[in-house]
Order: C-alpha cells, then sequence, then structure tokens
C-alpha cells in the first residue's frame, strides 16, 4: 500500500504512476487517516489484504479495530453495515464480486435506499459498498458481470464506477464523507491499469460527469471500462478525420446529464458505451433523456453499444464477441459520423 | 421494597394497556377505512415490548418487524403519532411515508419497523457493533417472529454476532404462527429460536411471554451478559395474536380451545392477577385502566384531527440534504 505521501512526493509533480488496484486501498486509507469512524468489512479484505489485493496495506495500517473479516454472509455483511451506518460509523463493505450482490440484494433494493425515506427522515445511512464488477477476465457468468445496471434501477442509492487511478481516489473520498448510501463498482479489467496517482486531498464531488477528450463530430457517453474503449476508438477516428468527443460518466447517480446534454448540443450525434446487457442497460435512461430533452440538438438516432443480452460466456473469444470492443464502437461511430 | 416493585408493575401494565387500547383503536380505524393498506396487530404480545423495554437503557437500539407498534410505544413514541402515521397524516411518526409497517422513533433510538421478514437482525447485530466500536456500551436489540428463524439472514445474523461477540439480543416472539401457517408445520425443530442457538454456542431462554415480570428479567440477564462483553443471548418469548395476522383475518385456522386457553393468558390478565396479589387494590387498577383509555381516545381524537399528508412530502428525504434530486 502507498504510504502518506510526504511533503517533498505531494508535491511532486503529477507524472508519478499507479495502478486502479492500488488507488483503491489509497482512497481508502485516506479517508481512514482522516476520520475515525470509517470502519471495513468484507470476505478476506484483512490478513490476506482481499482477493483483489484492492486492502493492501489497510490491515497493517489501522488494524482488527478497523478492519474487520466477515464470514461468507452477504446478508450479514451488508445488514451489519447498514446498522452501523445508522448509528454512528461510516463503514466501507465489500462484496467481493458484483455477482454476489444478489446474495445481499434485499439490502440494496428494500432496506439501504428506502429506510430514510419511509422513516420521514428520521434515520441517515453514510455506508460505501464496494465491489468488483465486470469482465475482460474469464471467470465466467457467474464472477463477471457488469451489474451497475442493477443498482441504477433503485431510486435512493448512488452508483460509482470510476476509470482511472486517480478518480477512485477521488471519487472514493467522496463516496466515504457522503451520508446517502453510495455503490462503488471497481471495474476488475481494470485493476492493473496504469495513470497518474492522485494529487494530496483529492476529492471528486459525486454526480460530476468529464469530457476527458474534446470533439466536434460524434459524442461517446462511456463509464468504467468502456471509458479506455472509447478512447482507443476516438483516437482510431481521429486518424480517419472524425472527431470524436468522449465523456466519462464516473457516476450513474447522481447522473450528470447536463454536461451529456451540452456535449449532444455541441456535435448532435451520440453514442453511448456500456458493458452491462442492452436490455436494461444504463444507456437506455441516458438515451431517453436525451430524447426527451435534446432531441432538437440531434441530427442521427442515438446509438446504443452494450453488452448483448446472453449471460457472459467463459472463452475469450466468446466474451469479446459479447462486450463492445473497440473494433465495434470504431464501426458504429464511423457510421454514425456519416449519417 | 413492595412500593418499588408495586410501582413498576403498575407503570409496565399502563403502558401495556395504552398499547392494547390503540391496537384496538387501529382496528376499528381500519374497519371505518381511515387506515388504508394493512395492519399487523400487536395485541396478544404487549408483555414482550413492555418487559423487554423496561430492562433496557433509553439509548440501546430496537429493531423492530412490520408487526411493531407496541415497540414503538414502548420505547416512547406518542400513540397519537403511530395512529395519525397508520391514518396517512402529516403528524404521523414517519411523515406518513411508512405507514403501520416501517412505524420508526429515532429519537428512542427505535430505529425501524421492518416488513421483509428477518431483514433487521443483520441491522441489530450491525448497531451491536457499532457500540462495540464506539465503546458506548450500548446494546441493539432485534424482535422477530417465529417464521423469520427459517430465512438465512437469521443465521447469519447469529453467526456474525457469535463470532464477533456482539452486545445483541435476538428477541423471537413465538406467537405459533408464520402467517396463517403453524410454525411447526414448517419449521425441523419445536423452539424455533432457542432451539438453533446451541448451533451457534448461544445460549438462549424460552420465557412466558405473556408476564411482563418474566420477559423484563429474561432481557435484564440478557442486557447485562452483552454489556459485560459475553456476546449476544436469543430469548423465545412464546406469545399469541389477539387479531389475526393482518388486515381482518379472521383466523379461522386457529383451534378454538387454543385461542381459549390463550385469551386466559392475557398479558393484561397475568399483569393484573400479580397486581392483585400483590396487594393492590382493585380501584387503583381501574384509575389506570380509566386512565390508559383516557390516553387512546385523546389519541385518536388528535389523529382524527391532524392534516392529511402534504403532497410535496413525496419528494423528500430520498437524500441527506433533504431532497429527492438524482441528476441535473
Ligand atoms: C422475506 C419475506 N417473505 C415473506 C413475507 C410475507 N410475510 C409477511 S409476515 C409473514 C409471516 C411472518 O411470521 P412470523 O415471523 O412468525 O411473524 P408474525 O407475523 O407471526 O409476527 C410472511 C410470510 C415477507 N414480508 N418477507
Ligand atoms: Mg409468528
Amino acid at each position: 500500500m502507498a504510504d502518506l505521501k510526504t511533503p517533498a512526493q505531494a508535491t511532486a509533480p503529477a507524472q508519478a504512476t499507479t495502478t486502479y488496484r492500488e488507488s483503491v486501498a489509497e482512497g481508502i486509507a485516506r479517508e481512514m487517516r482522516r476520520d475515525s469512524t470509517v470502519v471495513c468489512l468484507g470476505e478476506d479484505i484483512g490478513a490476506a489484504e482481499g482477493v483483489f489485493k484492492t486492502t493492501v496495506g489497510l490491515f497493517k495500517e489501522f488494524g482488527p479495530e478497523r478492519i474487520w473479516d466477515t464470514p461468507i454472509s452477504e446478508q450479514a455483511i451488508i445488514g451489519a453495515a447498514m446498522g452501523a451506518a445508522m448509528t454512528g460509523l461510516r463503514p466501507v463493505a465489500e462484496i467481493m464480486f458484483s455477482d454476489f450482490l444478489a446474495c445481499c440484494w434485499d439490502y440494496l433494493a428494500n432496506e439501504i435506499p428506502k429506510v430514510r425515506y419511509m422513516t420521514g427522515g428520521q434515520v441517515t445511512v453514510p455506508l460505501v459498498i464496494r465491489t468488483a464488477n465486470g469482465g475482460g477476465l474469464g471467470f465466467g457468468a457467474q464472477h463477471s458481470q457488469a451489474v451497475e445496471n442493477w443498482a441504477l434501477t433503485i431510486p435512493g442509492l448512488k452508483v460509482v464506477a470510476p476509470s482511472t487511478p486517480s478518480d477512485v481516489v477521488g471519487l472514493m473520498a467522496s463516496a466515504i464523507r457522503s451520508d446517502d448510501p453510495v455503490v462503488f463498482f471497481e471495474h476488475k479489467g481494470l485493476f492493473a491499469s496504469k495513470g497518474p496517482a492522485a494529487p494530496p486531498d483529492h476529492v471528486i464531488p459525486l454526480g460530476q460527469a468529464a469530457v476527458i477528450r474534446p470533439g466536434t463530430d460524434v459524442t461517446l457517453v462511456a463509464l468504467a471500462s468502456t471509458v479506455p474503449v472509447a478512447l482507443s476508438a476516438a483516437q482510431a477516428l481521429a486518424g480517419e478525420g472524425i472527431s470524436v468527443e468522449v465523456v466519462d460518466l464516473r457516476c450513474l447517480v447522481p447522473l450528470d446529464m447536463a454536461t451529456v446534454l451540452a456535449s449532444v448540443a455541441r456535435t448532435s450525434k451520440l453514442a453511448i458505451v456500456e458493458e452491462n446487457p442492452y436490455q436494461g442497460g444504463w444507456g437506455g435512461t441516458v438515451a431517453s433523456i436525451v430524447a426527451d430533452e435534446g432531441f432538437e440538438t440531434l441530427d442521427a438516432p442515438v446509438r446504443r453499444l452494450a453488452a448483448a443480452c446472453v449471460p457472459l460466456p467463459f472463452a475469450d473469444r466468446l466474451e469479446d464477441e459479447v462486450i463492445p470492443s473497440v473494433r465495434t464502437v470504431t464501426d458504429a461511430v464511423r457510421k454514425l459520423s456519416a449519417y | 421494597m413492595a412500593t418499588t416493585t408495586e410501582v413498576d408493575l403498575l407503570d409496565l401494565y399502563e403502558q401495556m394497556s395504552v398499547i392494547r387500547g390503540t391496537e384496538k383503536a387501529a382496528q376499528d380505524l381500519f374497519l371505518a377505512g381511515l387506515v388504508k393498506g394493512t395492519t399487523h396487530l400487536a395485541a396478544g404480545h404487549e408483555a414482550v415490548a413492555v418487559g423487554a423495554s423496561a430492562a433496557l437503557r433509553p439509548d440501546d437500539y430496537v429493531f423492530a418487524t412490520y408487526r411493531g407498534h407496541h415497540h414503538a410505544m414502548a420505547r416512547g413514541a406518542a400513540p397519537a403519532a403511530c395512529l395519525a402515521e397508520l391514518m396517512s397524516r402529516a403528524t404521523g411518526l414517519c411523515k406518513a411515508k411508512g405507514g403501520s409497517m416501517h412505524l420508526t422513533s429515532a429519537e428512542h433510538n427505535m430505529l425501524g419497523s421492518y416488513a421483509i421478514v428477518g431483514s433487521h437482525l443483520p441491522m441489530a447485530a450491525g448497531a451491536a457493533w457499532s457500540a462495540k466500536l464506539r465503546g458506548s456500551s450500548q446494546i441493539a436489540v432485534a424482535f422477530f417472529g417465529d417464521g423469520a428463524t427459517n430465512i438465512g439472514a437469521f443465521h447469519e445474523a447469529l453467526n456474525l454476532a457469535a463470532v464477533w461477540r456482539l452486545p445483541v439480543v435476538f428477541i423471537c416472539e413465538n406467537n405459533l404462527y408464520m402467517e396463517y401457517t403453524p410454525i411447526g408445520s414448517v419449521t425441523a425443530v419445536e423452539h424455533p429460536a432457542a432451539d438453533r442457538a446451541p448451533a451457534y454456542q448461544l445460549p438462549a431462554e424460552v420465557i412466558d411471554g405473556n408476564d411482563v415480570l418474566v420477559v423484563r428479567d429474561a432481557v435484564v440477564r440478557a442486557a447485562q451478559r452483552a454489556r459485560d462483553g459475553e456476546g449476544p443471548t436469543i430469548i423465545e418469548a412464546m406469545t399469541y395474536r389477539h387479531f389475526g395476522h393482518s388486515r381482518t383475518d379472521p383466523a379461522k385456522y386457529r383451534p378454538a380451545d387454543e385461542v381459549e386457553q390463550w385469551l386466559a393468558r392475557d398479558p393484561l390478565l397475568v399483569a393484573k392477577q400479580r397486581l392483585a396479589a400483590d396487594g393492590i387494590a382493585a380501584d387503583r387498577i381501574a384509575e389506570v385502566d380509566a386512565r390508559a383509555a383516557k390516553t387512546v381516545a385523546d389519541a385518536v381524537a388528535a389523529a382524527k384531527a391532524a392534516p392529511e399528508a402534504d403532497p410535496a412530502e413525496a419528494f423528500t428525504d430520498v437524500w441527506a440534504d433533504g431532497g429527492a434530486q438524482w441528476r441535473t
């Protein structure tokens, strides 16, 4: 785990790189240092430092009083996190694979997002549910799904899905400081990716999308793993004279439609790149808002590039078939630009 | 010494009378069409809530089920606010956003009534975990039905609470039925909560849940264990519903002699008998009865006089900032 930055390191130029994986632990550690009510719980997160090594160093630094290994009891993990959040702690609960959210779905669907509302605002639930989401690692149908759309269907949950190491740290800070419940999707396919390390005190407010590549012909809206896909497609298309603007949503709730609508107003064409399945995917919500509120600015149909509506297959060649790739995105945007 | 017991029991008796009266009023208001949706009345279960509450500190946490009116009131929620909630009034305990199944009084550390069977047991464990980490010496209590012992969250919560030695008390209100099904016909053990305790190496007691002093004493012991760092206790309180499961269920599935036996052990009667045995004069009990009846009548009147919920309230309280905005 990264140590507390010395002042010298802190002022060093941002070329220091780190991994997305290390940034998860770094983001949590920074908040644990500033707020003693932040505690972590999950399976194998302590001495074992996480099956994805996303909690490396936490147990060593914060000890068993703040880093709790749990039994394989997803309902107890999330239910206990909820009870603790209602009574003065800021728990950060890990669900190892996002597929397993189904095992404690009651808490995400019925308990955590509703308790404040149905008690007339009497209780507050400041918790974070972190989970490794998505495909690309060949884990098969029960360990590879992109399920961010599950969380999006529920009013009362904030939904975060960062794409870069420094965004992981900045959004983790906001998620843990939030007095609302946050589901924090860490993408498995991005864990090994590298990028500039987050500067000290890096905080990215929830609900602020980023225009990460400006362009004039087509807007590509992406999230987490589809951000590098969209950037590669934009890069390839630039060589063909097609200028693509890439928007990294970063959060599904709050959903920064102002940034998306403003981008579409500039480019007049929109494609959405999602890893979750087309059926019920988050792009449907984005597209419907653009159709409703940005119709006059559009010069072409909105395109959605999402996963095929099948369970995620195991073999790489099959998985690649199902999830949008640089090739499929490039082809679609080329056609859209010529529309 | 006699005086303390006498005053205590009279006080507990009065609390139970108020709850009984409020539950009856809730039923009447439901039948009159003034309470919509459903109710799960706790008439018959009063001794569990009042006895347990008498054993707790005001800062201890309580989690209950959709059958939770008695727990809200035993912890201190006003009957008028409870009835107003059932009647969709602006003055309702939860601003009319919860209803009968979700009565909550956070100011009394009654942290909710949950209508997904068993879901709140892990929450109570979590509140106990929080108390332990904060070193507050608070404890948490989860009240649940016999039916809840067959759901996974019950077992996950017991195991977690046991391995983490959490200051939590699990209190099962065994009223012999889960909805319309006799609990014995769908459960592998005789005592659905207590018989599962050995699997988690937890102590358990099966108690008379209709005797308020028996309940209080059992919870005093369990709370002490919890505060002493000895971990969770399971209490299975045998009790019985006086109404059906919900709404207008006439509970025809219950044998007449069983109903008769249990009505003879009405927690209010049991308390009255104890008061009489302690030498409390009948007119003092009648005085308490009259005061309880007035409390209930005043609560009904206040709830009826309260304004309907403001439609604008539908769009508050989703987020901690008070609002409901999910996008820009
Ligand atoms: C998970 C879940 N399954 C089913 C129901 C429907 N249901 C509501 S109450 C109930 C019976 C529960 O019985 P018990 O736990 O004994 O509590 P009691 O109603 O007797 O107080 C059922 C099946 C539910 N609310 N939640
Ligand atoms: Mg029952």
